[in-house]
């Protein structure tokens, strides 16, 4: 390996070139005051290169198939037992549910898209409601991060929709025992809206900031389940002019997101728009933000309309078949599907 | 938050000298870039840089709420402008929803501007007759705002105050019209508006139609390299809303669909062709500004006529289910023939019809 891929300054790096280290293996067996003198630097400064050079080296070796020697790796077998302790939060309509196979999957990136109006902002809505379901209950007891860029959160639409979901968890039981339940605090709507925290989002650099800024924030907040980032698109699509630019933002962006959902194993649930894209002689809906950025989600999930139902369909996952089910937003939030029904009206 | 000064955040000096040097002055700039770019620009340490990355990005992202105190919030400032119209009113939870872009799109002559002048007149009355007793800034695009018609809405729809009080002088004196020419006029009205939004007590912004502006404009230039004129202006307009909250209507026109219009994905192919068929000589309209700016609305009031009579259908709302209201159009304005909303579904939602409106047959 040479010196210069090494993640040192490029001052560091020129100073070695200059005194004649060219690669790994002629740093490797040096002593760091040899270093300090040879670049006339501080002995600090070389004990870092030092280091650094050292843990390049470790990376190199271990590359060479020395499987012991990996650091941070699985076995396929330990993933299995893994993926089944892996858990799920209710999308609130068992036909989602059943065809995701319990619902959004903790640890993975998940996008969501469809046209206006289809119910992406209610999905998101509904999930940072269910997230907070207690254990005892069938939830996670979690809380959400609901991170609004395009300003559509509704605060008041929250609030039916944490009472919808009281009310579902309340129907499990006897009046007896719902009096008592419906006393608890955590039974209240207040309750549910005040573990959800909300940043309103207004650029795109204020976009890449809150990602960076998540990471520490959820060593704040463990109790954190779930990402909602609605959307992830309304900026991208603003005020771009270098497309390469934005690529590599996003991909970037895709990347820390990816980490956030593994090292904390939550959800992260991406809400994307949808553009027209001409492929073979006519023109089709497609998810926004371009090719590229459909390989870095873990799952997509596109809502449409199916005749007069709506339906979701998985369009990507390594591990559920495609498969689309049908669901409905009601006053209550997102439901199994009503086509049987009358559906009621919000007042 | 994004334009926050790197020097201003509180980095060790010589970081924060080394930034400025290298000519990275605000967050922007820093956080364009991926990390290993910076380390190599500013010739420092990777853990110096990655500290650095994360110290700007705690700034530059904006303090979170949690859902319950945002409500506290918005129930402190207040949350619609009441649309009069019973049967909207309770759809919408109130009215056109503050600190929100509400579109109105539908065929020509249906009664959109006739709609945004009733908006307008309520948005000036005063607070004890269910108005926001505020100013209104109209901007006008296609010059189709009549003064003299507001003031026969007012009369008819409010005689109790238009007539005894003499008080129509000054609701109309409340209306500001501006007529910009062309796109970028228009942009840079929108921009200066920006302070006097609050110094005026503006509570009312009304855009008629926004889709005149760029007329001519094809909307499939979106997917492609070219700027969309629009982008600017439309998250310029959300921002103002929700700062200002202030309710921001807007219409849209609408035109023809064209044979390779997208309605569909890639894998819904084979349904294609058999069974929407039918349905698509019925809707041959669509709105004028493309699918980007629908994502964006945050309502969207539709406007129709179909089967000898107008509707108004609520067609995105965070708040409603989709529901037509059958109104017509008289001296007072628009009025519901009923208040009992119709429940549609599926594709219908968003489809725009304009049949039956033969006026001769009236």
């Amino acid at each position: 390996m040479e010196i210069a891929n090494l993640p040192i300054s490029a001052s560091q790096r020129s100073k070695l070139l200059s005194a004649g280290y060219a690669t790994l293996s002629s740093l490797s067996s040096l002593s760091p005051s040899h270093l300090a003198r040879d670049l006339n630097i501080e002995l600090q400064e070389a004990l870092e290169i030092l280091k650094v050079v050292s843990d390049a080296a470790d990376r190199s070796k271990s590359t060479d198939g020395h499987h012991q020697a990996l650091k941070g790796v699985q076995t396929a077998w330990d993933m299995l037992s893994e993926e089944q302790m892996q858990q799920h939060i209710t999308t609130g309509c068992e036909d989602l549910d059943h065809i995701l196979r319990g619902g959004i999957h903790c640890g993975e990136v998940t996008e969501v898209g469809g046209v206006p109006g289809i119910g992406k902002t209610q999905l998101g809505i509904q999930l940072a409601v269910n997230v907070q379901i207690p254990v005892e209950y069938g939830g996670h007891g979690g809380q959400a991060v609901y991170i609004d860029t395009e300003g559509s959160f509704m605060v008041e639409r929250a609030h039916q929709i944490a009472e919808g979901c009281i009310n579902g968890i309340l129907d499990n039981f006897t009046d007896h025992d719902r009096k008592i339940l419906a006393c608890q605090e955590w039974m209240q709507p207040n309750s549910f809206l005040s573990n959800i925290f909300y940043f309103r989002i207004c650029s795109y650099t204020e976009q890449i900031a809150v990602t960076n800024y998540l990471e520490k924030f959820l060593k704040e907040h463990k109790d954190v389940k779930i990402v909602v980032i609605d959307s992830v698109t309304f900026h991208f699509r603003q005020d771009f002019d270098d497309l390469a630019c934005r690529t590599r933002i996003l991909s970037g962006m895709s990347l820390k997101l990816m980490k956030l959902a593994k090292t904390n194993n939550l959800a992260v649930v991406l809400l994307n728009q949808v553009t027209t894209k001409y492929t073979e002689g006519s023109f089709h809906l497609t998810l926004a933000l371009g090719d590229s950025w459909s390989h870095s989600c873990t799952n997509r999930i596109i809502l449409y309309w199916n005749a007069n139902e709506r339906y979701a369909y998985i369009d990507k996952s390594p591990s559920l078949p495609s498969a689309s089910a049908p669901y409905s937003v009601t006053s209550k939030g997102i439901r199994n599907s009503t086509s049987h029904c009358k559906r009621v009206r919000m007042m | 938050m994004s334009n926050k000064l790197i020097s201003q955040m509180g980095l060790p000096p010589s970081l924060s000298h080394v930034f400025a040097a290298r000519s990275i002055i605000t967050a922007k700039d820093a956080l364009s870039l991926p990390e290993f770019d910076l380390m190599a620009l500013l010739d420092v340490p990777l853990a110096h840089a990655r500290s650095a990355v994360a110290r700007i990005s705690e700034i530059a992202c904006p303090p979170y709420q949690t859902a319950l105190s945002l409500m506290e919030d918005r129930a402190g400032s207040g949350g619609h402008l009441p649309t009069m119209l019973r049967g909207l009113d309770d759809a919408l939870c109130g009215g056109i929803p503050f600190g929100a872009l509400t579109e109105l799109v539908g065929p020509p002559g249906i009664g959109k501007t006739q709609f945004c002048l009733k908006l307008s007149l309520l948005a000036t009355l005063p607070a004890c007759y269910g108005g926001l007793n505020g100013r209104v800034i109209y901007i006008d695009t296609e010059s189709k705002f009549s003064s003299r018609r507001m003031i026969e809405i007012g009369e008819n729809s409010f005689p109790q105050i238009f007539r005894s009080e003499g008080l129509a002088p000054k609701m109309a004196g409340r209306i500001i019209v501006m007529r910009p020419t062309s796109l970028s006029d228009f942009t840079d009205s929108l921009q200066q508006m920006k302070l006097s939004l609050l110094q005026h007590e503006v509570k009312l912004l009304i855009v008629d139609s926004m889709a005149a502006l760029v007329s001519g404009e094809n909307e499939r230039s979106e997917g492609g390299p070219g700027r969309h004129p629009l982008r600017s202006s439309l998250s310029f307009l959300k921002s103002l809303a929700e700062f200002s909250r202030i309710p921001v209507v807007v219409t849209n026109q609408v035109r023809s669909q064209s044979k390779d219009e997208a309605y569909y994905h890639t894998f819904q192919e084979e349904r294609k062709d058999n069974c929407q068929n039918s349905e698509k000589f019925e809707s041959h309209l669509i709105a004028a500004l493309g699918i980007q700016w629908a994502h964006a609305v945050t309502v969207r009031l539709v406007f129709e006529a179909h089967s000898g009579q107008k509707f108004i259908k609520v067609a995105k709302s965070p708040m409603s289910p989709a529901i037509a209201f059958p109104f017509i159009v008289e001296s007072s304005g628009i009025s519901l023939l009923s208040d009992e909303g119709i429940d549609v579904t599926g594709p219908e939602i968003n489809t725009i019809r304009n049949q039956g409106q033969n006026i001769l047959s009236q």
